[in-house]
């Protein structure tokens, strides 16, 4: 077995392994992700990363990139400061649902609109998970969170979550808008395929794009991790389906 | 034997018990231990027939895994 | 030295332009607007960016991200717009983001907003107050430069009637060799490892130390009070009473120590250029020789906080400002009228206003 070669390991933009997230949360799988095609398509010593606040907030201190840390909703408008001073510069948000679509829903429809030259990621796991797994704007209808106990999420009282991705979609100034997943090995794949398409996007300086992606958490779903993906298909997909929503 | 030689590395010490490669690995070689890591946790073990298909690797929040694959035998 | 005919918020505008400013973001409000539109046509000459932002707190945001590149930035806005504002303001400190907050005040009420910090936190801005569009021109100019010297934002405060008030002004710049390079920014690590530009603290193995990182950005307070203390003080020689103001009702009192002077009254005028480090050293110095010591603001009392605190007592301190507004609520009121500052000065020097 001496002729061996290693085929797969950690990252190479991975400075450590050692996060504090939950055991089977999602959100480092999308990070690992997003690394592999920061490498790939070698984007390192451009890259400007504009972190939101949520239990992602743990990844700057592990990642070889530049780094905004941004204000819980606010990275949308500290990327487009950043894109406009620098637009040459590799530039993506990575925000949570909490973060993207229920503080900052203002700062991401706007940039949308605005067509920024930046890609905004956004990490959905339907609660707000740093502060202990409160309802969002994302959560779905049933879904039992902090705030939503006895009953699980109900219209009547919750009101309904918004696709922020149909939302984009529909904005003039958005180019490429797609959903994905970290469930399943074919959802990651599905996922990488369509961020390296946001990311051409953003090389190409033809407007904002943007990748939504399902991360699994349970702790907050009150599931164990194995039982995470079949909660994804379950809760999850029905409301915000795996597809490419617009491309240019 | 698969025609491909291939192993994993596992960092058992950072594993926080998770299990979500056990029902991904494709040939079934990963169970979860009866030791507990220094953290308190169960972490995989691998036992022979791996295939070297890298799913565990992708699937791993903790990025445990080291896949090494060897060349191809008849 | 060549002088142009400006209004004062284009002045201001300029200032910052010529200071090398290259990223603007505001929203429209009284009296800030004017600069806004002036850089939404001046800054591309230049090859800079102006945003028409959709609100003040992703303004300030948009300004976070181009200082957070290295680029100078400013914004401007009015105290309801800083209010706003303040999460983004306490925590540039935090992330030490140098960049100019201008507020264009509706009267002076935002003098505690702008030296205690509206926003949460231990943190303080850099306070600088022109009276004066000429002087405005210039700490713009200084602004930016203390703003990248201590890494901390800066704000100027101005308000209606400078604004809109058009005098010769020329631009002047500093020297700035002294300044570091911004080897901090985040620029993409080429070359280097990466940059983290955070308001939390950089983490010390994986753990953030929110307390000694606080504690490090508050340590810079009591260096920048040492360092950056500004004062004008007039007439102070002879002075039995001296009026403290700031800004431009400033302007006012200077012209209305004129007239008591010309009447026989030995009064003199202090006033605050830095409101934050406040002088107190001047005002207990000039204090020591006074009957009583006059504060002229317009508003319900601020920095006459500032001012009993310098004082410590030792000599009686008068209010004779108060909040005074027109008709829109922009801070041009009545208590402007030089004969209204001039009959409260001879009230004090009299002995008949209460302490």
């Amino acid at each position: 077995m001496e002729s061996l070669k290693k085929v797969s390991g950690k990252p190479e933009l991975l400075l450590s392994t050692q996060h504090s997230l939950c055991p089977g949360c999602g959100e480092p799988l999308a990070l690992r992700t997003i690394l592999e095609l920061v490498t790939e398509l070698e984007l390192r010593d451009r890259t400007i990363c504009v972190c939101g606040i949520g239990c992602y907030t743990a990844f700057p201190g592990i990642i070889d990139v530049d780094v905004l840390q941004a204000l819980h909703g606010r990275a949308p408008s500290v990327a487009t400061g950043a894109k406009r001073v620098l637009p040459d510069r590799f530039v993506f948000t990575l925000q949570g649902d909490g973060d993207m679509v229920s503080e900052g829903l203002q700062e991401i429809v706007h940039s949308a609109a605005r067509g920024e030259k930046f890609t905004a990621v956004l990490l959905n796991n339907g609660v707000f998970g740093e502060t202990g797994g409160h309802m969002t704007t994302t959560s779905v209808l049933g879904q039992r969170t902090k705030t939503t106990m006895a009953t699980g999420r109900v219209a009547e009282q919750h009101g309904w979550p918004i696709r922020i991705a149909d939302v984009i979609a529909q904005l003039d100034g958005s180019v490429y808008v797609a959903r994905g997943g970290m469930h399943t090995p074919a959802a990651i794949a599905w996922t990488k395929r369509i961020l390296r398409e946001a990311f051409q996007v953003q090389l190409a300086g033809t407007g904002f794009s943007f990748v939504e992606i399902l991360t699994m958490c349970p702790t907050d779903w009150y599931v164990d991790a194995t039982e995470t993906p079949d909660w994804i298909e379950r809760n999850f997909t029905p409301t915000y389906p795996l597809r490419i929503l617009k491309s240019p | 034997m698969p025609r491909q030689p291939a192993t994993v590395t596992i960092d058992v010490e950072t594993c926080k018990g998770c299990e979500l490669c056990v029902p991904v690995c494709p040939p079934r070689v990963l169970v979860m231990s009866e030791e507990r890591n220094g953290m308190g946790y169960r972490y995989p073990v691998l036992l022979e027939g791996c295939t070297g298909c890298e799913l565990c690797a992708k699937i791993c929040p903790d990025f445990c895994f080291e896949v090494y694959r060897g060349a191809a035998v008849a | 030295m060549t002088r142009v005919l400006m209004e004062g918020s284009h002045a201001v505008a300029e200032a910052a332009i010529q200071a090398g400013c290259r990223f603007y973001a505001g929203y429209p409000i009284t009296p800030s607007t004017e600069i806004l539109e002036y850089m939404s046509y001046r800054m591309p000459q230049v090859g800079g960016v102006c945003m028409n932002a959709e609100s003040e707190i992703e303004a300030i945001n948009m300004v976070w991200g181009a200082a957070g590149c290295g680029v100078r930035a400013m914004i401007a806005s009015t105290g309801q717009g800083i209010s706003l504002m303040q999460e983004a303001l306490a925590e540039m400190a935090n992330a030490e983001l140098p960049c100019v907050v201008v507020n264009m005040k509706r009267g002076q009420g935002d003098y505690f907003q702008a030296t205690r910090g509206g926003g949460h936190g231990d943190y303080r801005h850099l306070v600088l107050a022109p009276h004066t569009v000429q002087e405005a021109v210039d700490l713009v100019q200084l602004g930016f430069h203390l703003a990248d010297r201590w890494r901390n934002p800066v704000d100027v405060l101005g308000d209606f009637v400078l604004s809109h008030t058009s005098e010769a002004v020329a631009f002047r710049p500093l020297d700035e060799r002294d300044l570091p390079p911004k080897t901090w920014a985040a620029t993409g690590a080429r070359g280097r490892p990466a940059h983290n530009v955070t308001p939390l603290g950089a983490p010390e193995k994986l753990r953030l130390n929110p307390g000694s990182h606080f504690a490090a950005i508050a340590a810079k307070l009591p260096r920048i009070a040492a360092a950056e203390k500004r004062c004008e003080t007039g007439f102070l020689d002879d002075a039995e009473v001296a009026v403290v103001a700031f800004g431009s009702p400033a302007r006012f009192v200077k012209y209305a120590v004129h007239v008591c002077r010309e009447r026989g009254m030995r009064v003199g005028w202090i006033r605050p250029i830095t409101l934050w480090p406040f002088p107190d050293e001047t005002v207990a110095a000039a204090a020591a020789g006074l009957r009583a010591v006059a504060v002229f603001e317009q508003n319900a009392g601020q920095m006459i906080d500032d001012v009993r605190l310098a004082v410590l007592g030792r000599v009686p301190i008068v209010e004779i400002g108060g909040i005074s507004h027109d008709h829109s609520g922009f801070g041009v009121g009545p208590a402007l009228e030089p004969e209204h500052i001039i009959a409260r000065i001879t009230d004090v020097y009299r002995g008949q206003a209460a302490a």
